[in-house]
């Protein structure tokens, strides 16, 4: 039988059923759809990590003290007093594939204005530190190196805490603010960074030169953090390598001896995260895939219906010359141009869907051409696959018996 | 002149749990081109299933079947389809057409597996349709003709492909009278240009408009005789009254 004469007699005999028919699609449709926004959610969650970890700064180094012991008691990380300024200082001059470095001496606070007042962390740094941390300024301007050799007390103040302190109208620039004891003028605000991979509040901050809040708030020169920049993502590795070097040989530690800091990057995070999206994505494709594979029976089930209910049908066409095989390619391009439709449909409306999350439900989507063009083999095997069954049945049926039937 | 059928020995055998049932019992016959047969016999006598072995829908569980000196026994069933295809026209007394599907389609049918192009298949379906008078209604769906009108169709399914035998199963049995007439007188017409025609039937007029009766009992063949008062349809016609068709 001529394939134009075919694929006319398969849409005709699915279109004397077209509820079922669509009924039979809507299986491959919900499948196909899932599929393609499934993977784009997956796909989309797992740009948005990479995005919130290259906010954080890709090449981004932090060198932490470990932690400290006393009477055999490990404290926690962080507290031992063996980080100083003068190791950020140090590694700015040695090591050559880091570009910026600051350290980062914090303590939480009462701050108040007026007669506002709310508690958070106050944290002394270098002007370097809002290019390592890719801190953005809103208003206002961040403090200089003058402003560090001076103790100014100055200081740039993150989005929840002007949030806390002034009304949406009021600017902060030029009010001063009373950080514990002492007053500070705000000379800057900075961009929302909303929260950390961890949960973490990043907009619950203010910042000072490093020199003002050591001297004049804490007096103490142990720093609770070093920030390192390196040249690009690519360098990490070796900067965190000299880095070690450095500073083992700073503090003068014995071969023998275990590191006195901890060295982290964003890299280890990316590659957690990264896993743990792509495990939702397989588990969510996996979810999907089953309800194409539900789908395909349906497929078959109608198939099957049809095949009997057709059985007469397919005596006459065996009687006036059609072979097993005319019978079995019929019914074949039945379901698979059923499973067609089907796909096809899936895919508009998976696209759009993924759309419309996108648009109204708050997550990044992103459709893959991969996932389109998967589902639409998958979609043509299914109705290939689950047609094979009912339509060999029919080729195989006897003329006579086919006849006869009631 | 070689014969166009020529069965020997035939035997088709049902099994039912421990009966066996010999539905043909050792049948022998010879068609020869040209022949109009009428095959007779109460309903058991084995004749539906002696069309069947003929028109090659079924098989026989022993003996020779040779079409056009061929042997049939021996083909595979794309054969046989190919077969069916190319040289035999069937007619069933319940028409057997696809129902919403029109006259035109249906006729078409044989034709579409045959790999002949669309404009070709239209001229032989056209003309199929000329010659039982159904041009005007080939776009009619079977429930939209009358049952005279539904056969017709059927006719012109069973010769668009120029077949060289028509096997018509009780065509008459579900029409009335001058419908009957009307159909016998198309099948008249076609085995005057050639066609052999091969009919079973049980009304002794229909028998009658044949040339050749057969009866056939319990499975065997009775008897075979010629006609000797032959009707013609087209004769008897202007004796019927004329009804007008009821279209339903």
């Amino acid at each position: 039988m001529l394939i134009k004469s075919s694929v006319k007699v398969a849409f005709k005999a699915l279109g004397k059923n077209r509820f079922r028919s669509f009924l039979t699609m809507l299986g491959i449709i919900i499948g196909v759809v899932s599929v393609i926004v499934m993977e784009a959610i997956g796909n989309g969650s797992s740009a948005d990590v990479n995005t919130r970890i290259s906010s954080l700064g890709t090449n981004l180094i932090t060198i932490s003290p470990v932690s400290a012991r006393s009477f055999g008691v490990s404290q926690e990380s962080g507290t031992a007093p063996s980080l100083k300024k003068e190791d950020a200082d140090i590694l700015i001059s040695e090591v050559s594939s880091i570009t910026a470095v600051s350290p980062l001496v914090r303590t939480t606070v009462q701050m108040k204005i007026g007669n506002k007042n709310v508690r958070s962390s106050i944290s002394g740094v270098y002007p370097e530190y809002f290019a390592i941390r890719d801190l953005e300024i809103e208003t206002g301007s961040i403090f200089t190196k003058a402003n560090e050799k001076k103790f100014d007390k100055v200081c740039i103040i993150g989005k929840t805490v002007q949030n806390n302190l002034f009304s949406s109208v009021q600017d902060p620039i030029g009010s001063t603010i009373r950080i514990g004891t002492i007053p500070f003028l705000i000379i800057g605000t900075l961009k929302s960074k909303g929260t950390s991979g961890g949960g973490q509040d990043q907009d619950d901050i203010v910042l000072a030169p490093y020199s003002t809040v050591q001297n004049r708030m804490l007096g103490s020169e142990n720093i609770q953090q070093i920030y390192a920049s390196a040249e690009s993502e690519d360098v990490v590795n070796t900067a965190v390598t000299e880095i070690e070097r450095t500073l083992r040989n700073k503090h003068q530690l014995l071969p023998s001896s275990p590191n006195d800091f901890t060295i982290s990057t964003q890299l280890d995070l990316r590659q957690t995260l990264n896993t743990v999206v792509n495990t939702i994505t397989i588990l969510l494709s996996a979810v999907a895939a089953i309800s194409l594979l539900v789908g395909g029976i349906g497929i078959m089930n109608i198939m099957l219906v049809s095949v009997t209910e057709r059985t007469r049908e397919i005596g006459i066409r065996m009687a006036v010359g059609a072979t097993g095989f005319d019978v079995q390619f019929q019914l074949l391009l039945e379901a698979v141009v059923l499973s067609l439709i089907g796909g096809i449909t899936g895919i508009i409306l998976g696209l759009t869907t993924a759309y419309l999350v996108s648009a109204f439900g708050g997550f990044t989507t992103i459709v893959s051409v991969e996932s389109i063009i998967l589902s639409f083999v998958v979609s043509t095997l299914i109705g290939i696959f689950f047609g094979w069954y009912p339509s060999r049945k029919a080729a195989n049926l006897n003329p006579i018996d086919a006849l006869r039937y009631e | 002149m070689e014969a166009v059928i020529s069965v020997k020995n035939l035997f088709k055998i049902y099994k039912m749990g421990s009966q066996t049932l010999a539905a043909l019992n050792d049948v022998s016959m010879d068609v020869f081109p040209g022949e109009y047969i009428a095959i007779m016999g109460s309903s058991g006598s084995g004749k539906s299933t002696f069309m069947n072995i003929l028109g090659c829908l079924d098989v026989p569980t022993r003996g020779e079947y040779l079409f056009n000196g061929e042997s049939v026994i021996s083909k595979s069933k794309i054969q046989l389809a190919h077969l069916r295809r190319d040289n035999i026209g069937f007619v069933f007394q319940s028409f057997n057409l696809l129902s919403r599907t029109t006259a035109y389609d249906n006729v078409e049918l044989p034709l579409l597996y045959c790999n002949i192009p669309a404009s070709d298949r239209k001229i032989k379906v056209e003309k199929a349709l000329i010659s039982v008078g159904l041009k005007d209604r080939m776009n009619n769906t079977p429930s939209m003709l009358s049952g005279g009108q539904q056969q017709r169709v059927a006719i012109a399914r069973a010769i668009v492909n120029n077949p060289k035998m028509i096997l018509a199963d009780e065509p008459t049995g579900n029409l009335d009278t001058r419908t009957s007439m009307e159909i016998i007188q198309i099948f008249q017409l076609l085995n005057d240009e050639g066609i052999t025609v091969v009919m079973v039937t049980h009304e002794d007029d229909i028998a009658r408009t044949s040339k050749r009766k057969v009866v056939f009992r319990d499975g065997k063949m009775h008897k075979s005789e010629d006609t000797n008062d032959r009707l013609i349809a087209t004769e008897q016609l202007k004796l019927l009254p004329k009804l007008e068709e009821v279209i339903i």
